[in-house]
């Protein structure tokens, strides 16, 4: 470190390739910083757990043809129900409007009185019955499951205003924060709902960012719903997933051919509906992890190229050094020295950087503010990288011999 | 001399293979990942209608009053009330209402299944407001709407799957259990985004299979297969109270031609608000918006955010590549300041010295600019990695790609060594020469 000042002095006569390597190390820390921040985010949001019993699960959508009459829906329902449970493998099913990470379904207030102004929550609206909760595997912590008695039924633009209802532990807390939800009365409609169980968590259909505030905030109402279009949730035993999933069209299709269930996206494994609903956030964090990576290497490579040609510009200064009495580990440690002088530049400025497109980021995009942690262990990241690659040039100028002292070129 | 100055960098640059690659490589990798992030921005940011875009406009009352709507800002769509009211006012050159429907259809085969079909229930005007191309036969008139015809205009891709791409105006097709009477055969017609139903769908889904006439679809009670967007305590019960209720879910577009009739139009709509304050119905003053498809689409949000932050980061990656070749480039530059010394000496100007090193630059830029077409047209593959299913398949390498990519390669290299061919046009040969 007594080698600081000359270090200085020899950078004075390379000031456009310091300046050139300070701006890379600042450009790269703030671009990486930024991106791993971004890579955090977008993994903390796809590994929300749904609460639900996801391995087991099977979903299939499922159009009637011919639109049947609302009257003709729950013979029709109960008919599939039965055809599904008959399939080896199946343990139980439920028909409901939507399922966890589908991105669609019905979204209400939930609150302590029908005035709709001044509701607690949103909550989405999930349509089940009595088998609901063994079929998903949902933890009752307080109260009790529906009974088969209160089912009841709802056409499309029926309002649904149910005597009795589930919520998640979430909601619950947000409306009865003592504790108590269960045996309490909660509005979704003009008419009160009684809450009769709370379920540990069920996430939402959503998976947008604007609707993450009550992500864990749903309410599972006793209704059939009398449409056209239902979601069949299917529990299948361990190890028979794929069986099912292959046979299970082909048996509703047996059953009753006016109907529609697409080619597509059908049939989905849980595992399916999880990778859809979260694709983009984890083409993000490919992307931004791929272009990290390449950032890295490029820096590192352009400091290795710039330092060899230093080394190459000062064979003969080294030489006299050589010859002077300077052991190789004092040009070893020059060259390291040297760069982590203007890593330190780099990162002082790349700190500001990473800051001002953090701000910039939050202002535009519904980015959170950059944690610390990310910026300190980019700083610490670029230093060393910068040490590492100065390494290969600086051992080969250590071991330029004293007699280059006297070779002219 | 280009060719020469060429020939010249292109042996320089086979001197130095290491710093030659690396330099081709940061070229490469940038320009890739700018262009692959770009080609996906400018799919889903493009104009999809573009000489009509500033005269198509969306109108929005706000029904539900200030402490409902959403910020500040009215719903993006009519109540059947006020879409009823604002469409038989006939105060735009053209004007349509739209929803999403979704039906099923059989296939005319004897052992088929029935398959689902989507489609938007329109008025007549939707055709030649949106100048939806047809292959066979025409849309319908104003009188059809009047008349609640069960007129229905096909999709060349859906007509082709149905009737083999038959002409089959005339025919008849059963959609969900009712005959309709086919007016017309669409063209391959899919504007990306899909401005005209971005509030009620996805931007960028599959296209559409049919058009039916609205006043049909209501008849047969068709509710919205999209969004249906209610305010305060849900008390209807059945289709008819539900259209009287302050549910919004139909969209409504109008043509405007002039500036004039802008003004006049958000006048008349202004006033049908106050109306409605006047009568009882709303206990607000008017807030009224008239939006065209460029604004609308901006205020609808429909560019992801994936897609600017991924442009944005590609870019300052690209950025940062570029800082690194002028470092690569003015090291390898600076090295060859002893020949460079000799050329000077035997009468080369500084500023051939100049043009040399910049065609040299170019020579790396254009090597870097081939890798990164490799690179863009390798990672369009992986788009689908990246992005939703729907709107990876929008990016395509074209032929303005492929030119862009190259284009800003060679440019941005060029401007790179602006200052290391300066650098070196400066060496003095004096000092060179007296060196060796």
């Amino acid at each position: 470190m007594m080698q600081i000042r000359p270090i200085l002095a020899a950078l004075r006569h390379h000031k456009a390739g310091t300046l050139l390597i300070a701006l890379q190390i600042a450009l790269t820390l703030a671009i990486v910083c930024n991106a791993l921040f971004i890579i955090h985010q977008r993994l903390t949001h796809l590994s929300q757990p749904t609460g639900i019993d996801e391995d087991s699960l099977l979903i299939v959508q499922n159009q009637w043809a011919g639109r049947p009459a609302p009257a003709e829906v729950p013979s029709l329902l109960a008919a599939d129900l039965d055809t599904l449970r008959k399939i080896p493998g199946v343990t139980n099913a439920y028909p409901s409007n939507t399922f966890p990470l589908s991105n669609g379904g019905i979204a209400y207030g939930i609150g302590h009185s029908p005035d709709k102004l001044k509701f607690t929550s949103d909550t989405a609206i999930y349509f089940t019955d009595e088998n609901t909760l063994p079929t998903l595997g949902l933890k009752l912590v307080a109260g009790r499951n529906f009974r088969a008695d209160e089912i009841g039924e709802a056409a499309g633009l029926d309002k649904i205003a149910p005597a009795v209802i589930i919520i998640t532990h979430e909601l619950a807390d947000r409306l009865f924060p003592d504790g108590s939800a269960v045996g309490k009365m909660a509005y979704i409609s003009n008419q009160p709902s009684i809450i009769i169980g709370v379920v540990e968590r069920l996430q939402t259909p959503y998976v947008d960012s604007a609707m993450a505030q009550w992500s864990a905030c749903s309410t599972l109402v006793p209704f059939r719903h009398l449409v056209d279009s239902t979601a069949y949730v299917v529990r299948v035993q361990p190890g028979q997933m794929a069986d099912v999933a292959s046979h299970v069209r082909a048996a509703l299709y047996a059953a009753n051919r006016m109907r529609v269930i697409s080619a597509k996206d059908g049939v989905q494994t849980f595992a399916q509906v999880r990778a859809t609903a979260y694709a983009s956030d984890r083409g993000m964090a490919i992307l931004m992890g791929a272009i990290s990576v390449v950032l890295l290497a490029i820096t590192a490579a352009g400091i290795v190229g710039l330092t060899s040609f230093w080394v190459g510009q000062r064979r003969k200064q080294i030489g006299v050094r050589r010859a002077l009495g300077a052991t190789q580990h004092d040009i070893l440690s020059y060259f390291l020295t040297e760069n982590l002088l203007i890593g330190f530049a780099g990162v002082v400025i790349g700190g500001v950087l990473a800051l001002g497109l953090n701000l910039w980021l939050m202002n535009q995009f519904e980015v959170e503010r950059l944690e610390p942690g990310y910026v300190i262990a980019g700083v610490i990241a670029l230093l060393l990288l910068g040490q590492g690659a100065v390494l290969a040039p600086a051992l080969r100028a250590s071991h330029v011999p004293p007699v280059e002292a006297t070779r002219s070129v | 001399m280009f060719a020469y100055y060429l020939q010249l960098g292109i042996r320089s640059l086979k001197r130095n293979p290491m710093l030659t690659t690396l330099m081709v490589m940061a070229i490469g990798f940038g320009v890739a990942a700018s262009m692959i992030t770009y080609s996906v921005f400018r799919a889903v940011s493009g104009n999809p209608i573009p000489d009509k875009s500033s005269q198509l406009f969306v109108p929005q009352i706000d029904s539900w009053g200030p402490q409902q709507n959403e910020m500040g800002e009215p719903p993006g769509a009519f109540s059947y009330i006020d879409a009823m009211a604002v469409i038989k006012a006939h105060q735009a050159t053209r004007q349509t209402l739209l929803y999403p429907v979704m039906l099923s259809a059989l296939p005319h085969d004897a052992n088929s299944i029935p398959v689902s079909v989507n489609g938007y229930a329109v008025t007549g005007d939707f055709f030649p407001m949106f100048e939806v191309p047809f292959q066979y036969g025409n849309g319908w008139s104003a009188s059809d709407d009047d008349n609640r015809a069960p007129d229905v205009v096909l999709t060349a891709e859906f007509n082709q799957r149905m009737f083999g791409g038959a002409n089959t105006v005339g025919r008849e097709i059963t959609l969900s259990g009712h005959d309709y009477r086919i007016v017309g055969v669409a063209k391959h017609w899919d504007p990306s985004p899909r401005f005209y139903a971005v509030w009620s769908d996805s931007a960028f889904q599959d296209p559409p299979d049919f058009y039916v006439l609205l006043n049909r679809a209501l008849d047969l009670k068709t509710d919205s297969s999209g969004r249906n967007s209610c305010r305060g305590n849900l008390t209807f019960a059945g289709w008819d109270q539900w259209l009287q209720s302050n549910c919004v879910w139909l969209m409504p577009w109008v043509e405007l031609d002039t500036s004039s009739d802008v003004a006049r139009y958000r006048r008349f709509l202004e006033g049908y608000a106050a109306d409605q304050q006047h009568v009882g119905r709303f206990a607000w003053p008017a807030n009224v918006r008239l939006r065209d498809v460029m604004a609308w689409l901006d205020q609808m949000k429909v560019v992801p955010p994936e897609s600017r932050i991924s442009m944005v980061v590609a870019s300052c990656f690209f950025l940062i590549c570029l800082v690194n070749t002028i470092g690569l480039l003015l090291a390898k530059f600076m090295r060859r300041a002893g020949e460079i010394g000799v050329r000077r000496a035997l009468g080369a100007t500084r500023h051939e010295i100049y043009a040399q090193y910049l065609v040299e630059a170019a020579a790396v830029g254009l090597a870097g600019g081939g890798l990164g077409l490799l690179l863009t047209a390798v990672g369009m593959s992986g788009v689908g990695l990246l992005f939703d299913a729907d709107i990876a398949k929008l990016a395509h390498l074209d032929f303005s790609l492929v030119g862009l990519t190259l284009i800003v390669a060679i440019f941005a290299t060029v401007a790179a060594a602006f200052y290391p061919a300066w650098r070196a046009a400066q060496v003095q040969p004096a000092w060179q020469l007296k060196s060796n």
